[in-house]
């Protein structure tokens, strides 16, 4: 089964609620598809057994067969090309590598088959394993605007004889959507303040449509005030953990040690919470 | 003086960008504001705006397929590079991308594309100045385009103001919506915070502004959590010739100011109100 940790806020502790649930459980394999930001790594420290470039395909003109037609530009959804025709077999084209979503209509349509494919490097896909963890993570290359075809690269690693555990990117777009999609169960994090009930309601909404599964872990659960909660109640979402505010905690996460290695007492309430997510996935 | 573009990025999430560029809203004279995390905007929880205009914002497209037209033949599910048309002929529309192969291969013409509203935006009013905001809609994409058009929208209302900043607050990490928050600004104010997770990512938004050769100046928040890791920070920011202009401590006041839907400015007393009075005089400069 498959369990996606996200938030539509930044900085709740989805890593810290994705590597602590990783960690109490047995057999389990962790993906970090925040690949803008990937921080998991921080708390496994894994052993990378092999590294593959995640690359989208974009359109290479061949301009000994290119008579500068048009036919690309018009099928191009995203004006990712650009062909100006000056005579009989003359002209100009370009291509904006970043505008590109890879969809290859250009090269399918193009009349003279002079489009071929090539591949455009966006980051990175490693995996490896921590004792008995295995591990996989994607890394978004500086400068790329879009990082869901990487986080489809990452989710092609998914092993499902093993518990999947997705550490989700904050938001509530397409990198969420693509990260969180196809989940048995999210787990949404989120703080008890303004901001974050504003934004677990938009992810909420955004996992309704998703038809996926989902309950609430609320962090540093003592600051704030009790309208997430209020929220949850009304929506009959169920609140599966509570974690209160501790310097100590904080701490340990500045430094990246995970939770429940210094706080033994958290593997049993990890358990319980995966133990409640399957009971009421029944 | 010439309008200046200030944007508030942060790399990870959750490190204070909000309400930092909140402090700056109530601290700036002659600006307007922009909430250019259009995904999960919060902005206006601490600005209350009272809305002026709205506008829809229409962006991109989506499949629909007329199932009375449809012959299932297979040509679009094999087409399609996003997995976006299930194997009943149903377009699943937060996997398409828009990019219309599907509608110009069926041989049945059984397929359209339909323009989406990806969203709406505001230009709004607020006891500091204007907003110009947004709302991603569920699930939907473009979210760089949308900050690209309220960006534009800010830009035109500044100079009809003849303001002489946007302030302007951004998203998380560093894809498309920050890389169209970061674009043409004159300053990025990074606000990170004393974890090794902070660093890492306000190393790789650092380098993404770099990349597209905007200034840096950073804030550490938080700073008293793990003070060795703020001495790091200080450390790599001096390598690099990044100017440090702040280090906000943790402060529960914070918490609560953001509770009462208040700026750091009109609620906090003490070091924090002053620490963001001094970063805001070092922008300035």
């Amino acid at each position: 089964m498959i369990i996606s940790v996200a938030s539509g806020k930044g900085g709740t502790g989805k890593t810290t609620i994705a590597v602590n649930l990783a960690l109490s459980l047995e057999n389990v394999q962790l993906l970090d598809c925040d690949v803008e930001e990937p921080n998991a790594h921080f708390f496994i420290e894994p052993v990378i057994e092999k590294t593959e470039k995640s690359c989208i395909l974009i359109p290479e003109i061949d301009e000994f067969k290119c008579n500068y037609c048009g036919k690309c530009r018009e099928v191009c959804e995203y004006n990712a090309l650009l062909a100006i025709k000056t005579g009989e077999k003359t002209g100009t084209i370009m291509i904006f590598p970043n505008l590109c979503h890879g969809c290859g209509a250009c090269s399918y349509f193009c009349p003279e088959k002079a489009i071929k494919e090539v591949r455009k490097e966006i980051g990175v896909v490693e995996s490896g394993y921590k004792d008995n963890l295995s591990f996989v993570q994607g890394t978004l290359n500086i400068g790329e605007a879009m990082s869901p075809p990487l986080i489809r690269d990452v989710k092609r690693n998914i092993y499902l004889k093993r518990t999947v555990i997705i550490d989700a990117p904050p938001g509530t777009s397409c990198p969420v959507i693509t990260a969180v999609k196809d989940s048995d169960y999210c787990i949404l994090v989120t703080e008890p303040t303004p901001f974050g009930l504003n934004d677990l309601e938009l992810a909420v909404q955004v996992l309704e449509k998703l038809k996926t599964p989902h309950g609430v872990v609320i962090n540093k659960a003592d600051l704030g005030d009790d309208n997430v909660e209020k929220y949850c109640k009304g929506k009959h979402i169920p609140i599966l953990m509570k974690i209160p505010f501790d310097r100590e905690m904080a701490l340990l996460y500045s430094k990246g040690i995970p939770l429940v290695k210094e706080k033994k007492e958290y593997i049993q309430k990890f358990r319980d919470m995966f133990g409640e997510i399957l009971s009421r996935l029944k | 003086m010439t309008l200046k573009q200030v944007v508030v990025i942060s790399g990870k999430g959750g490190t204070g960008k909000t309400v930092v560029t909140g402090a700056l809203a109530a601290l700036a004279k002659n600006k307007i504001m922009v909430d250019c995390d259009v995904d999960a905007a919060d902005l206006h929880l601490l600005l209350q705006p009272v809305i002026k205009e709205s506008h829809e914002f229409k962006s991109g497209k989506t499949a629909v397929i007329d199932k009375k037209l449809c012959t299932e033949c297979g040509k679009c599910i094999s087409a399609c590079r996003f997995n976006a048309i299930k194997p009943d002929f149903v377009v699943e529309s937060f996997s398409c991308e828009g990019c219309s192969f599907c509608t110009r291969i069926c041989p049945a013409e059984a397929i359209r594309m339909q323009e989406n509203i990806a969203g709406e935006w505001f230009v709004s009013d607020t006891r500091y100045g204007t907003l110009v905001h947004a709302k991603l809609g569920i699930a939907e994409e473009n979210s760089g385009k949308l900050v690209a058009k309220i960006r534009q929208v800010a830009k035109e209302q500044a100079t009809a103001q003849k303001a002489d900043y946007i302030i302007i607050d951004g998203p998380p990490g560093i894809g498309c919506p920050v890389i169209s928050s970061l674009t043409g600004v004159d300053l990025a104010v990074i606000v990170t915070e004393p974890t090794l997770s902070g660093l890492h990512d306000a190393q790789r938004v650092i380098e993404t502004a770099s990349h597209f050769k905007v200034a840096v100046m950073l804030v550490v928040n938080k700073y008293d959590l793990n003070s060795e890791m703020t001495l790091n920070i200080e450390v790599f920011c001096k390598e690099q010739g990044i100017p440090l202009i702040g280090r906000i401590p943790f402060d529960k006041e914070i918490v609560n100011s953001m509770v009462a839907g208040k700026t750091i400015i009109e609620y906090v007393k003490g070091k924090t109100k002053e620490e963001l009075v001094s970063i805001w005089e070092q922008i300035k400069q």
